[in-house]
């Protein structure tokens, strides 16, 4: 629709760009960048580290997708987007693909018009205290003051928690992680609640995160994805199916270290299906057939972004969890690549 | 010309009756203005019209559309500073609400204190004394040009790092006592003592304003004995004698109606309880915006001040008055009518920039319905719509209201 530019600049809300949203493959491939909104700032989820690159578990799956469809991991512009701005940002066009972790809502989904194109992290909500406090569950928190970050749904989770174990709380709300850290740090806040994986890579970044501990109780499901407009099935099949390649490759074994040997055949039908060495998916998808190669390419398989990123061999120091292999008890699971 | 000129030329020339055409729209001179108005107000019109019919068919394609449901709906969040009773079972409607007057309380207040702040600082501009005009000026020249935006962070940061958490004032042996058993100064903001109104406290409501009122009786009858007869009565001392003495009289005889509920250090144990809080939040936004704006009306102030012809404040020293009354009775009075004008749209900017409130986590209406309800409701075309409908209302009446008082101190010409 021709409309758009001029009413796009008028309204800052900028809902016209649904009718824009057709054809965003299209526009990534012309513009030879994709727009991608990130956090502000969550170290091992979407943070620039000290040369100014951006990196992250988030952050990879951009790279991911910019690979597969431009064939180059490093053609993304980073949109730092806050809870608040950035379903604005996407719907109005100025990200393709909103890579922050956000919770897969049955109201975003369907009321907001966006599609969730899966889950690239299983969470829930947690609770962090100072240890000093002594407290060992979030029912004694009658009383506290808890920081928490506008507009995400760990919002509505919180008064609901405290409503039902009818226990008072006084919320601070706060823009971005940065200042909620500030803020708890000061103890300004007595408690910092958020996605149980942003509390772990927060508290990776103090001065003596011994000091912290997370509460047992977990009083959410935040399955987090990408997600991009509703109604363009193209683009969002893009996502959706590099997504299920870093798993599918993790599953299959295919790693950056023997993608090359790898990409050059094997025995195994459904990998070189992935790897376009077989069939036809790339070209179904609009891309070229070693999209899911370059993809892979960009920053290992899922398992190796994880690992990288937020595993247990970095400061943030996550399990896998919810989150391994379907074969070895989490949740991930791909759809085949037929 | 006068009347008689008028009719004697027009008889004499008494032109044909002109027809009107087409053409003198853009010709003639007289019309082309009128012409030129028109056309632009139509392209205005069909701007509009194209924008909003634009907006509509976009929604629609996107499948959306406006509507104002959501208000009644559950909004599910909670919030820190309220002035009405609500909690996350509220509406968002009522969230709306508690979000307008956290805005308009901020905004009083820090109309309030800006204006002191201002003419304090404007009149000490002023000053013969060299330290305290050149104080004045660094304040004003700090202040004003550094955005508002950064003073409310600043003075927020400094108190969350300077001031002690809530918690060193909790337990038995805390680390801090409450100031005179009732005040406590935290980085959550402060704790005072709550009033409880217990029984007959309302006879002393009753007698602290009959208090008021008969003050005003004696100093409008000193003021009267003054000018008609010249006899000095004393102001000040007599003014607050009968403003307090009454009232703690009629207090104690009723055996202490109203008593203090201080803040609690032992019935939590991560809060104080009891009393009442000012959120940190908001006195940091108080200060901030009252410290900022005062600059701006400082130089109001000195700019009213300065248009006041020196020969009145020469004459005022002539007839004998002492500075102190040369300026409140002589020069400020004058002066008002300069400085009240452009008060007005500093109390715009007050209330418009109370907007910024989110920047520290203050419930305002940007806040509450401006961004959580927007963002869990995602209506964003209409909670902005509300927003600006909000906005352009209050800074109507706060202009009218204004504009009232400046018609009542403005040079009346008989």
């Amino acid at each position: 629709m021709k409309n758009t530019v001029i009413l796009g600049a008028l309204t800052i809300a900028g809902l016209s760009a649904g009718a824009a949203a057709a054809g965003t493959l299209d526009d990534v491939k012309a513009r030879g960048k994709l727009n991608c909104g990130v956090t502000t700032g969550l170290v091992g989820f979407a943070a620039p580290n000290a040369s100014g690159e951006w990196e992250g578990f988030d952050v990879a799956l951009c790279r991911a997708v910019a690979a597969a469809v431009l064939g180059d991991a490093t053609a993304v512009e980073f949109v730092p987007t806050t809870g608040k701005t950035r379903f604005t940002a996407l719907a109005s066009g100025e990200i393709d693909v909103l890579a922050r972790n956000t919770t897969w809502t049955f109201s975003r989904d369907v009321d907001l018009k966006f599609e969730f194109t899966g889950v690239n992290y299983y969470d829930g909500q947690g609770f962090m205290v100072p240890k000093e406090l002594g407290v060992s569950s979030a029912k004694e928190l009658d009383g506290a003051t808890v920081c928490i970050q506008t507009g995400t749904t760990t919002e509505l989770n919180l008064a609901d928690f405290f409503r039902s174990n009818n226990i008072s709380y006084e919320p601070v709300p706060i823009e971005t992680n940065a200042e909620a850290q500030q803020q708890y740090l000061a103890g300004a806040c007595d408690v910092y609640t958020t996605d149980a994986s942003g509390l772990a890579a927060t508290r990776a970044t103090f001065e003596a995160p011994d000091e912290h501990a997370l509460l047992p109780e977990i009083i959410s499901k935040e399955p987090l994805g990408p997600l991009v407009r509703h109604g363009d099935h193209e683009w969002g099949d893009v996502v959706r199916w590099t997504l299920n390649a870093l798993i599918s490759a993790e599953e299959l074994g295919v790693t950056s270290a023997n993608l090359a040997e790898m990409a050059a055949g094997t025995n195994n039908p459904e990998i070189n299906r992935l790897l376009g060495t077989e069939g036809t998916l790339g070209e179904m998808l609009g891309l070229s057939a070693d999209w899911a190669k370059n993809a892979i390419a960009a920053g290992g398989n899922y398992g190796e972004v994880f690992a990288n990123n937020i595993g247990e061999a970095t400061p943030i120091g996550l399990a896998r969890g919810l989150n391994a292999q379907w074969t070895k008890g989490g949740l991930l699971y791909s759809p085949p690549f037929r | 010309m006068s009347h008689g000129d008028l009719s004697f030329m027009s008889t004499l020339t008494d032109p044909p009756k002109e027809q009107f055409r087409l053409s003198m729209l853009v010709n003639d001179t007289r019309y082309r203005s009128l012409t030129f108005q028109a056309i632009a107000a139509l392209v205005l019109a069909l701007a509009i019209w194209y924008l909003g019919n634009n907006l509509i068919q976009n929604l629609r394609a996107a499948g959306l559309n406006i509507s104002y449901d959501f208000l009644g709906d559950r909004s599910g969040y909670d919030i820190n500073q309220r002035l009405i009773e609500y909690d996350s079972q509220s509406s968002h409607a009522s969230a709306a609400l508690v979000g307008i007057l956290n805005t308009l309380l901020v905004a009083v207040l820090a109309c309030i204190t800006a204006t002191i702040f201002g003419v304090i600082a404007g009149v000490l501009r002023l000053s013969n004394n060299w330290l305290v005009s050149k104080l004045m000026a660094v304040y004003v020249e700090i202040f004003r040009n550094i955005p508002v935006l950064i003073w409310i962070i600043i003075i927020f940061t400094i108190m969350t790092a300077v001031m002690p958490g809530a918690r060193a004032y909790l337990g038995e042996n805390p680390e801090r006592e409450l100031v005179f058993g009732l005040f406590a100064f935290t980085n959550r903001g402060i704790y005072a003592p709550a009033p409880v109104w217990n029984d007959g406290s309302m006879i002393v409501v009753a007698v602290f304003f009959v208090s008021i009122f008969a003050m005003f009786a004696y100093r409008r009858y000193a003021t009267k004995l003054l000018y008609d007869t010249g006899k000095l009565l004393p102001m000040g001392w007599p003014s607050l004698a009968i403003l307090i003495l009454p009232t703690v009289i009629i207090f104690f005889l009723l055996g202490q109606p109203i008593g203090l509920d201080a803040p609690d250090p032992l019935a939590n144990r991560f809060n104080l309880r009891g009393g009442i809080q000012i959120g940190a939040p908001l006195i940091a936004l108080w200060f901030a915006l009252s410290i900022y704006t005062g600059a701006f009306i400082a130089e109001n102030v000195r700019a009213g001040i300065q248009a006041v012809s020196s020969g009145q404040t020469e004459a005022a020293a002539a007839l004998g008055l002492r500075p102190g009354r040369i300026m409140n009775l002589v020069v400020l009075p004058q002066a008002l009518r300069v400085i009240i004008p452009p008060l007005i749209s500093n109390f715009l900017n007050i209330t418009k920039n109370s907007s910024l409130a989110i920047a520290v986590g203050y419930a305002d209406i940007t806040a509450t319905l401006g961004g959580i309800t927007l963002n869990q409701t995602g209506r964003a075309i209409e909670c902005v719509l509300l927003l600006m409908l909000f906005y352009l209302t209050a800074s109507l009446l706060i202009s009218m209201g204004m504009n009232l008082y400046n018609a009542s101190v403005k040079l009346k010409e008989r």
